[in-house]
């Protein structure tokens, strides 16, 4: 079900949609998004005018004709970006969008049931769906219980429970009941579901600039205003000089000006600026998170503190037992062997995990409850107790077996024998393994047989595989991790040890979460949560990146900014990553294309102002700026036009790709970038220039 | 070649500097936030006259809009006031020369180089300017428009530091206190040592004399030194007379020299240091610190090769033509990148006579945009701009939303920052053409050719800046340059003062992030070399266009035999 270790960089299919793209993309309104491109059209455009007049006139000049060819170029390569990032997005969530159009619901009015299209459902609307039906669209169940493949969304093929009320009662559109029936109540209208934003994330016609792009946009649309007016005023300048020099030229001619421009604006960032977003929010999409809006994305990366509510996030959820813990004068096996049969009749998974470690043990298996002659207390929530009464021939009880919770049993025996209760009262022997237990992040359940205390079965909260080094890796990103959870400060501190969390608030409260999101935020810290439950949604709108797991309910779902629909916690590292990865490219992209115009200047001026005071050779003083020794004039500025086009195809890779990002600090990031891109930046551009030049040459173009 | 004492001179200077600024800077944090301090038994008194006589609450808190509209009322009533004064001096007390009312162009070109610490002299001051004018209206902007840029920089200091709030200060009790209790006293301090060293101070008219060859010469009088003093505190430059510190009234001996090259950076670099006391970080400060003296410093390096390189026209090195004899080159050299490096602007020596990359050198301090120490506290903020700009670039490049000292920079901060960069590159681009391609620009030039563009490129650069030192060579007091120069002025003073007010103004509200192991840190080299490489490319890609054609022409031409 994998799709995304397969998927290519570059599709045949999507590369020969986005040339097509490139050239719808010209229309001035879609160039208008993005200044830097906007202002080398215009370029492309006058010199283009400029040089039909002129050829009309019979002056072809095949020189102006080869720069005018390569600033469309630049025009089309920035457009071919954003279109093969678009075209990725789209491929990504049209098979999603495909489904659910072609979805046929069965929609209940007054209770008569009437088929629609699922595009033409509303909020509000009750849909049935029954085995084998495709849920047309998100919503709640409201009514029945059915197993759900989800696996078009998340990709993990073991069916989930959705059932009206509590905590698992959301449906999303697009997956498939396989068993029973429900009824849901549809809460999105369509093109307002998370799908449907997500799409539009991938659409640069519809997405919006995340607020770090538009800062960034207005500072290349400055540097754009500042060589516009260097550009401008050079041919002044130049020609105040050049009325002194006694050798004249038509160097400063408009396509060599208008060269010179698109040189030294930024158009290797200006090009990817919108590609480097889309693919973002795609490579989000392919690790199978769904973000409302590019702007949430982009906040995971600032991410300072992250809560997570211990169950389910860094616990599997359900406390296991791990050993027997015989009172003195009973052995082991003896309590393992009552401890089971008390369990037998309870069905949470705590009371199965005793039944398993029973058997696993001392090989004690499940018997056979009618061969036993027994009668079960099964557990409740209200008394936290299990039990069995086994019965002797005359069917009065034998043995009164009980297990549960500490305060349970107390009540339990408090209720005839006062001698047992001093027992535990004293804490003697009991209570001294409770906090034992407890430390080692267990919470002890009692069994007792005819109300003696038989011993102590320990049930430990089981930490998910993995997930300390995930811990780690969010520590060395700078990011501290926060438990939140309802256990006792003992219990708590034995979890957050093993799970490698840097701290944990225990024995909370659902509004200790929201309390806790706002004390971080006050102090300037941006936070983030994963949460599931209902009690978590305004803990999830309140945090700056609020991830909801999509097996969580509705509530969750809505209040929080990302959904992920693996329903995975730390996925928040790949969210994390993605954001940083999308800032880190735009900034080192950004230096790249600032650090090239050095090259870029030392290849024009020399070229432009070769013959100012030309000596009797033919060439000026400045020809002592052209280092790298460009053949010729027009060589010269043909090559760096040449170049600042082609770098954008070549990084297009990087774009979609993204800068490689790994978790460590700061320093050694930007170390690693500025060395890069920075330095880099300076010193590719001479190379390449130089080598187009050679080739340019050596072809005979100029 | 280099003669050894003179390099002796610019080691203790640099020394000096790095010694004295973090003692004073810290010092001058004292002064400033009213803490009690030794001067308080002296002047506490006065200050709360002036709040009284004023009419202000110095207990008053400004949001940014209420702050720069004090600046504004302020600045814009001291244009007026001193525009009226020039224009009616003829009939004011202290003018013993008699002179005659100053023409309205040049009054308010005067007018506002003053108001904005500019300095740019289009008149001659001992034969235009009254006592009284130069008194009471250029002496009291030295010490004002010095003020106003401290307050500008508290006040985005403010916005720095204060965590969701909302003040900024209040600009009045920031400018009385700035003059009160530091530029006042430090300028009487100056003042005496000047005369002590025979800098004139005096309400005499000219005298008359015959010289030895029975030639009669008039020599100019006045109250100089307590202009003087201040000229140089408060980066200022603006003479008492015409040929600045190279007149022997103005800058008598090589004591004085040294003083007042060493005054011209004192306040903006101790500045650093009062910054990094407010901002409880004496590491950000020597940060910055280092990158505004590596600039300087390279600088002196690149103007001192090329003074004593040997020159192809002449076949010696050491070209004397616009300097004093009694100077010297290296002190030449040395001032004129520290005085352009400050947007101070006094001269000691003609910058138009210097080696073309010495020239270049000036130029380009100024078109950095005024920040290697830059003006009194316009220096910092100018700097502070382009810290925000580094820090948005390489925070970017760390895959977090940039922030600085906590506070998270966004599209508003670099919106404005753009703007007060881009305001000043402008003018000097703009206006050199506009110059260029009119009669009443071209009108004005001594030289042609390449030396010609560098005339007109300084003088709007000079504008820009703030700066106030000429090139000379270019016949200024007309009506085109002298409004052309006041426009540029302006923009160049309040262009950048508006958008620093509305950043502070925007970061004052903002929480303040704690430092974690993925914040940016921007107090270590890493980040020093960030910042001079974005004031460089900024710079450089901006100007190299135009200081290849002026200045790098020239030199490559004179090494060909070709003078302008």
């Amino acid at each position: 079900m994998d799709t995304r270790e397969k998927r290519k960089l570059f599709d045949r299919k999507i590369i020969s949609q986005a040339i097509v793209d490139s050239f719808i993309k010209i229309n001035p309104k879609l160039l208008l998004k993005n200044p830097v491109i906007f202002l080398v059209a215009i370029g492309a455009m006058l010199t283009s005018a400029l040089f039909v007049i002129n050829w009309i006139n019979g002056n072809f000049s095949s020189f102006n004709f080869q720069i005018i060819i390569w600033l469309w170029f630049t025009v089309l390569f920035a457009n071919f970006a954003e279109a093969i990032a678009e075209g990725r997005g789209k491929a990504q969530s049209e098979n999603l969008r495909k489904q659910r159009t072609q979805t046929v619901a069965r929609k209940l009015t007054n209770n008569k049931e009437e088929k629609v299209s699922a595009v033409d459902l509303r909020m509000g609307d009750l849909v049935i769906c029954e085995t084998g039906d495709l849920i047309p669209a998100d919503g709640e169940v409201v009514d029945g219980i059915a197993s759900v493949d989800e696996s078009a969304i998340t990709g993990e093929s073991a069916p989930v429970i959705r059932e009206s009320g509590g905590d698992r009662n959301a449906v999303t559109g697009g997956t498939k009941v396989i068993s029973d029936k429900i009824i849901i109540k549809i809460t999105a209208n369509p093109g307002d579901t998370y799908l449907d934003r997500m799409i539009s994330l991938v659409e640069s016609a519809k997405r919006k600039k995340t607020p770090n792009e538009i800062a960034l946009s207005i500072l290349l649309s400055g540097l754009s205003i500042i060589f516009l007016l260097v550009v401008v005023t050079f041919r002044i300048f130049f020609e105040y000089d050049q009325a002194g020099s006694l050798s004249q030229s038509n160097n400063v001619s408009i396509p060599i000006l208008v060269s010179l421009l698109v040189c030294l604006i930024p158009t290797t960032i200006g090009g990817l600026l919108s590609a480097i977003g889309i693919s973002g929010m795609d490579r989000l999409l392919s690790h199978n998170v769904i973000a409302m809006s590019g702007r949430a994305v982009e906040a995971a990366g600032d991410i300072d503190v992250l809560l997570l509510d211990k169950t389910g996030t860094i616990t599997l959820g359900n406390r296991m037992a791990t050993e027997f813990i015989p009172a003195s004068g009973f052995s082991e096996r003896y309590l393992a062997d009552a401890a089971q049969l008390a369990s037998l009749a309870d069905e949470t998974p705590e009371g199965r995990s005793i039944v398993i470690l029973a058997k696993e043990k001392f090989d004690i298996r499940a018997r056979n409850i009618h061969d036993l002659n027994a009668h079960f207390v099964p557990f409740s929530a209200q008394s936290q107790m299990s039990g069995v009464d086994i019965l002797s021939l005359n069917n009065s009880p034998e043995r009164i077996i009980r297990k549960g919770s500490i305060d349970a049993i107390k009540k339990y025996l408090a209720s005839d024998s006062s001698e047992n209760i001093n027992l535990i009262t004293d804490l003697n022997f009991s209570q001294m393994i409770g906090v034992d237990i407890a430390l080692a992040g267990g919470t002890p359940l009692l069994v007792t047989e005819n109300k003696k205390v038989l011993g102590v079965v320990q049930l430990k909260d089981v930490v998910k595989g993995g997930i300390n080094e995930r811990f780690a890796q969010l520590r060395k990103m700078g990011i501290k991790t926060v438990m939140i959870t309802g256990d006792n400060p003992l219990t708590a501190t034995a979890i957050a040890a093993e799970a490698g969390v840097d701290s944990f608030i225990a024995q909370a409260k659902p509004e200790d979460k929201l309390r806790t999101i706002r004390e971080e935020q006050s102090l300037g810290r941006m936070v983030g949560m994963i949460g599931d439950g209902t009690n978590d949604a305004p803990a999830l709108a309140q945090a700056d990146v609020g991830i909801a797991m999509n097996s969580g309910t509705q509530a969750a779902r809505e209040a929080g900014n990302m959904i992920d629909l693996d329903s995975n916690p730390t996925k928040l590292i790949e969210v994390v990553e993605i954001g940083k990865q999308l800032l880190m490219t735009r900034g080192s992209l950004t230096t790249f294309s600032i650090a090239n115009d050095v090259a870029k200047y030392f290849a024009i001026i020399p070229a432009i102002a070769t013959t100012l005071f030309a000596t009797k050779n033919g060439t000026g003083p400045l020809s002592a700026l052209n280092i790298m020794g460009l053949a010729s004039p027009q060589s010269a500025i043909l090559s760096a036009v040449i170049f600042n086009a082609i770098i954008i195809i070549l990084l297009i890779p990087l774009a979609l790709k993204g800068v490689k990002y790994r978790p460590e600090g700061a320093a050694e990031i930007l170390k690693r970038n500025i060395t890069i891109y920075g330095l880099g930046g300076l010193i590719v551009p001479f190379v390449g220039i130089k080598i187009i030049d050679i080739v340019l040459t050596s072809l005979r173009l100029v | 070649m280099i003669p050894f004492n003179e390099i002796i001179q610019v080691v203790i200077f640099i020394i000096g500097l790095i010694i004295a600024a973090p003692l004073f800077g810290g010092y001058i944090s004292k002064l400033l936030s009213g803490e009690k301090n030794i001067l308080t038994p002296v002047f506490g008194k006065v200050e709360s006259l002036i709040y009284k006589s004023a009419g202000i609450n110095p207990s008053e808190e400004m949001d940014w809009k209420k702050y720069t509209f004090s600046i504004l009322i302020f600045s814009f009533t001291g244009i007026i006031l001193l525009t009226v004064i020039q224009l009616i001096q003829s009939i004011l007390p202290l003018n013993p020369q008699k002179l005659s009312n100053v023409e309205f162009t040049l009054a308010v070109n005067t007018a506002i180089s003053f108001v904005t610490n500019t300095n740019w002299q289009s008149y001659a001051g001992e034969t235009s300017l009254s006592y009284f004018v130069q008194m009471i209206g250029l002496t009291v902007q030295n010490f004002v428009s010095a003020a106003t840029g401290i307050a500008v920089l508290l006040a985005l200091t403010r916005g720095l530091v204060t965590r969701q709030g909302n003040s900024l200060g209040n600009f009045w009790v920031d400018l009385v206190r700035s003059t009160l209790y530091l530029l006042v006293p430090l300028s009487a301090i100056f003042a005496i040592v000047l005369v002590s060293q025979g800098v004139v101070q005096s309400f005499s008219s000219y005298k008359e004399i015959t010289t030895l060859e029975g030639y009669k010469q008039i020599i100019p009088l006045g109250p100089a030194a307590s202009q003087i003093a201040i000229k140089q505190l408060g980066t200022n430059g603006g003479g008492f007379f015409n040929t600045n510190s190279a007149f022997p009234f103005e800058n008598p001996t090589p004591l004085t020299n040294f003083l007042q090259m060493f005054s011209i950076l004192l306040i903006p670099a101790s500045l650093v240091f009062t910054f990094g006391k407010l901002i409880g970080s004496k590491k950000q400060a020597w940060i910055i610190f280092f990158v505004m003296m590596i600039v300087l410093v390279l600088g002196l390096i690149v103007s001192t090769y090329s003074e004593y390189s040997t020159n192809n026209i002449f076949h010696t090195s050491g070209l004397m033509e616009g300097k004093e004899t009694r100077i010297g080159i290296l002190n030449s050299v040395l001032w004129s990148t520290a005085t352009t490096a400050a947007s101070n602007g006094s001269v000691n020596a003609m910058h138009s006579s210097l080696s073309p990359l010495a020239g270049l050198v000036a130029m380009f301090n100024i078109q950095l945009g005024e920040i290697i120490f830059g003006g009194v506290g316009s220096g910092l903020y100018g700097m502070l701009l382009f810290i925000l700009i580094t820090v948005f670039i390489s925070g970017l490049m760390i895959g977090r939303t940039p922030e600085y000292l906590g506070k998270k920079i966004d599209a508003f901060e670099i919106k404005w920052a753009i703007v007060a960069i881009l305001l000043p590159n402008t003018v000097i681009l703009l206006f050199s053409a506009l110059a260029l391609r009119t009669n009443a620009g071209l009108s004005s030039l001594a030289n042609s050719g390449p030396h010609g563009f560098s005339e007109i490129l300084y003088a709007f650069s000079s504008a820009a800046g703030n700066n106030g030192s000429a090139f000379a060579g270019l016949n200024a007091n007309t009506v085109f340059y002298n409004l052309m120069m006041g426009v540029g002025m302006l923009i160049g003073r309040f262009g950048v003062i508006i958008p620093c007010m509305a950043i502070a103004g925007n970061l004052v509200k903002k929480n303040i992030t704690p430092a974690s192991k993925g914040t940016l840190q921007t107090d270590n080299f890493l980040f020093a070399l960030l910042l001079l490489g974005v004031i460089f490319i900024v710079g450089a890609l901006t100007f190299f266009p135009a200081l290849s054609l002026g200045p790098l022409l020239e030199h490559l031409l004179m090494n060909n035999g070709i003078t302008f």
